[in-house]
């Protein structure tokens, strides 16, 4: 399959390319960018007047529900969904059922995944056993199997020292560890940012401190034992203070923040939606405008949708009693966008937190669209407006904060691997 | 965002939090309140207002008292009330909240009184029901209990006349409280200028100061000069995780007895939302003496629901 994709403006954030640009596909790889090479004849011209041409995003965190939730949503959903929201890879954590602790559960996600069109699938290992917080997992097994690195997920891990053995392991491997700070003792029982909205609701509180305290933990441990640590979904103006510390001691360590946290705050909780429950919780404006402000200086290296996609009954319920989580993996585009519209962010700048920095997290060759590259591309509309609606989502999951919203900027075109896996 | 709780018209159509509505409205509800008073006294102790109306008590979480006032509100008024009591296990056996709505729907339900552990369920119940049924809130989780506040903000009334010149001081675990936070919504919005909380700082949310309340963690000084004293009460479950180290020590802390109330102004009232814990929050000798007023606030809490339950239902003097 050879693709002609014209007219369109190309932004490609690694390679510092950001004009009018037409890119060649044959053989699933990136052949030319500008001029057809010699004897180039497509089967398939693209027209992307008016679009931009961006490498195929990279999401960090996408729940795929596969195994144990197909209930809530499955591989072909979930994986439709994606690629209708322009992503070409994303990582899955570990937290289906059973959670991803043996190479075989790792392998048949892979193997499940590779057969059904849609993204790249990087599936993360679990760090203990059953994410139980107690044994290790087979990492070299599991890394054999297809894990680019280990996480924890939202399992508590209460033994501090499972995680000191956990990176000095890791360490000796040189893989990645991601975790999401949080202390299982200061969040027990909360269900809200610990602020004055919760304590005007009387919902149970979640401090900041249940996430910089599990913070300080993890990058004093970090620092001694050199690991690399992928910090995920920070939600504190506090915790990109420590993280943009640690990085000037030369602590192997990067971030992400997820859209939902980028966007919304504890404001948005005042009328009980149990769409706004969410984990890690919205946070106050300060820690909102933070994290926003951190995207824009680098201090967070990069932007996810922790999609999480439910099936209705989890949210049909009060507030507490509701399931957390957003179903997002099609919002990450235009969500990014509208933080790059709001805060001034050049279109390069924006779309490099949400293709090359996560490829480089991932460490995957993807991101970027050098010749020699694979074909990962998604094409967009950047004016195009829309307003978000179950009907529009492709995802099994509706659960989401942003429903009826707005949003400027539409996926037209995904290509995976060479093929033309979306607006076909 | 738009109120919740009322219609399209404007009018008060379901009472889930008194947070946000204005004093016209509260003090509506207390004059209407008043004219039931007499209704209580009667040989017959009946009015027609809500005769033909369904009533249905949906308690997912048990109560005594509040059920029964609110039973004897409803009977009064002449409406047919029905008593749900919906324990926590038995929806986890199957039936969701929404299915129990839509069920009572179905059978002509014209009002629901609701009591859930979950802060926010009211509101979630009212958002889901036929736009002909009322929601009363009877207590969420730690959110609102706002008929309680009323009845409280009507006990006020009658013992101190007008609220633009008193000094009130809520004592006790304010951080569980749906009680305590109706009580400040309704308080701070009639105007009255200093709404104190006395409590120790593991039973205050943070930011309390915020909802327009002084914070006091001396006792004697957190009730010095004030008009009304109110003490909420203090759940046994609260001494064995790490809040309290005893009911003891809160008692000689915090509990209010005959000496410390001797701090507060020589007329204030005591007042409390029940079931009162005698010996941890409150001396049997302040909880029956002179200046408690715990009783009456049971009585007044009846007129008050009546007058809640007939203004919902558009049979309200307004």
């Amino acid at each position: 399959m050879k693709i002609h994709i014209k007219n369109g403006h190309l932004v490609d954030p690694k390679n510092d390319r950001d004009g009018r640009a037409d890119l060649y596909i044959a053989a699933g790889k990136i052949v030319a960018v500008g001029t057809a090479p010699a004897d180039f004849h497509a089967n398939r011209v693209v027209d992307a007047a008016g679009c931009i041409i961006c490498p195929g995003l990279v999401d960090l965190s996408v729940r795929l529900r596969e195994p144990g939730y197909e209930y809530k949503a499955t591989l072909e959903s979930e994986m439709l969904a994606a690629a209708a929201g322009g992503v070409t890879s994303l990582a899955c954590p570990p937290d289906t059922d059973p959670p991803l602790d043996e190479p075989g559960l790792t392998e048949m996600l892979k193997f499940r995944a590779r057969n059904l069109p849609g993204p790249r699938v990087y599936p993360i290992g679990a760090m203990t056993q059953k994410l139980e917080g107690a044994r290790l997992t087979e990492m070299a097994e599991l890394s054999e199997a297809g894990c680019l690195a280990f996480s924890h997920a939202d399992a508590p891990l209460t033994d501090t020292q499972v995680l000191l053995r956990a990176m000095e392991y890791a360490a000796t491997f040189d893989y990645s560890l991601w975790l999401r700070p949080l202390d299982p003792f200061l969040s027990r029982g909360g269900i809200a940012h610990d602020g004055p909205v919760a304590t005007r609701l009387g919902l149970p509180g979640i401090p900041t401190l249940a996430e910089t305290v599990a913070l300080s933990t993890i990058l004093l441990l970090a620092r001694q034992t050199g690991v690399r640590v992928h910090l995920r979904r920070l939600s504190a103006r506090e915790s990109v203070a420590m993280v943009r510390a640690a990085k000037l001691q030369g602590v192997r360590v990067s971030c992400d923040t997820t859209i939902q946290n980028l966007h919304l705050s504890e404001m948005d909780l005042l009328g009980f939606d149990s769409h706004f429950n969410l984990q890690p919780p919205l946070r106050s404006l300060a820690d909102r405008d933070a994290l926003r402000e951190a995207l824009k200086d680098g201090s967070i290296d990069a932007l996810c949708s922790d999609h999480t996609p439910l099936d209705e009954d989890d949210k049909q319920l009060p507030f507490g009693e509701s399931t957390p989580g957003a179903s997002a993996v099609e919002l990450l585009l235009p969500l990014t966008l509208k933080w790059a519209r709001e805060m001034a962010v050049p279109l390069p700048r924006a779309l490099d937190l949400v293709t090359w920095k996560p490829a480089q997290i991932l460490g995957i060759d993807a991101g970027h669209l050098s010749p020699g590259a694979p074909a990962d591309i998604c094409v967009f509309d950047p004016a195009a407006e829309w307003t978000v609606s179950p009907a529009l989502l492709r995802s099994q999951g509706k659960n989401t904060p942003f429903l009826g919203q707005r949003l400027q900027g539409q996926v037209r075109y995904t290509v995976i691997d060479g093929h033309l896996d979306y607006g076909g | 965002m738009p109120d919740p709780q009322l219609s399209s018209q404007g009018k008060l159509h379901h009472l889930l939090t008194l947070d946000g509505l204005p004093a016209a409205t509260l003090r509506q509800i207390l004059d209407t309140a008043e004219s039931f008073m007499d209704v209580g006294e009667r040989d017959v102790k009946k009015v027609p207002l809500l005769r033909g109306k369904s009533i249905f008590n949906l308690f997912f979480e048990p109560s005594t008292r509040t059920r029964t006032t609110f039973e004897i509100a409803a009977k009064r008024l002449s409406a047919d009330v029905v008593n749900l009591n919906i324990a926590t296990s038995s929806q986890t056996k199957g039936e969701t909240i929404l299915d129990t709505v839509a069920n009572l729907t179905a059978m002509h339900a014209d009002m629901f009184i609701v009591r859930h552990a979950q802060s926010g369920a009211a509101h979630f119940i009212a958002r889901h029901v036929a736009p002909h049924i009322s929601v009363i809130n009877a207590g969420d989780g730690r959110h609102a209990h706002p008929t309680q506040g009323l009845l409280d903000m009507f006990t006020i009334r009658r013992y101190k006349g007008e609220f633009g010149h008193l000094r009130v001081a809520i004592v006790g675990d304010v951080l569980h409280s749906r009680v305590a936070r109706s009580q400040i919504s309704a308080l701070t919005t009639l105007g009255v200028p200093e709404v104190r909380v006395v409590a120790p700082k593991t039973l205050l949310p943070p930011g309390v100061e915020r909802l327009g309340v002084r914070i006091f963690h001396d006792m004697r000084e957190g009730i010095r000069d004030c008009d009304v004293i109110i003490m909420l009460r203090l759940q046994n479950e609260r001494m064995k995780g790490a809040r309290l180290p005893s009911a003891q020590e809160y008692f000689k802390q915090y509990g209010l007895t005959t000496a410390k109330l001797a701090f507060a102004k020589p007329d204030a009232i005591v007042m409390h939302p029940g079931p009162m814990n005698r010996g941890v929050e409150i001396d049997s000798e302040v909880a029956d003496g002179p200046q408690s007023v715990i009783l009456p606030q049971v009585t007044y809490g009846i007129a008050v629901r009546m007058a809640v339950m007939a203004m919902l239902a558009g049979g309200g003097n307004d």
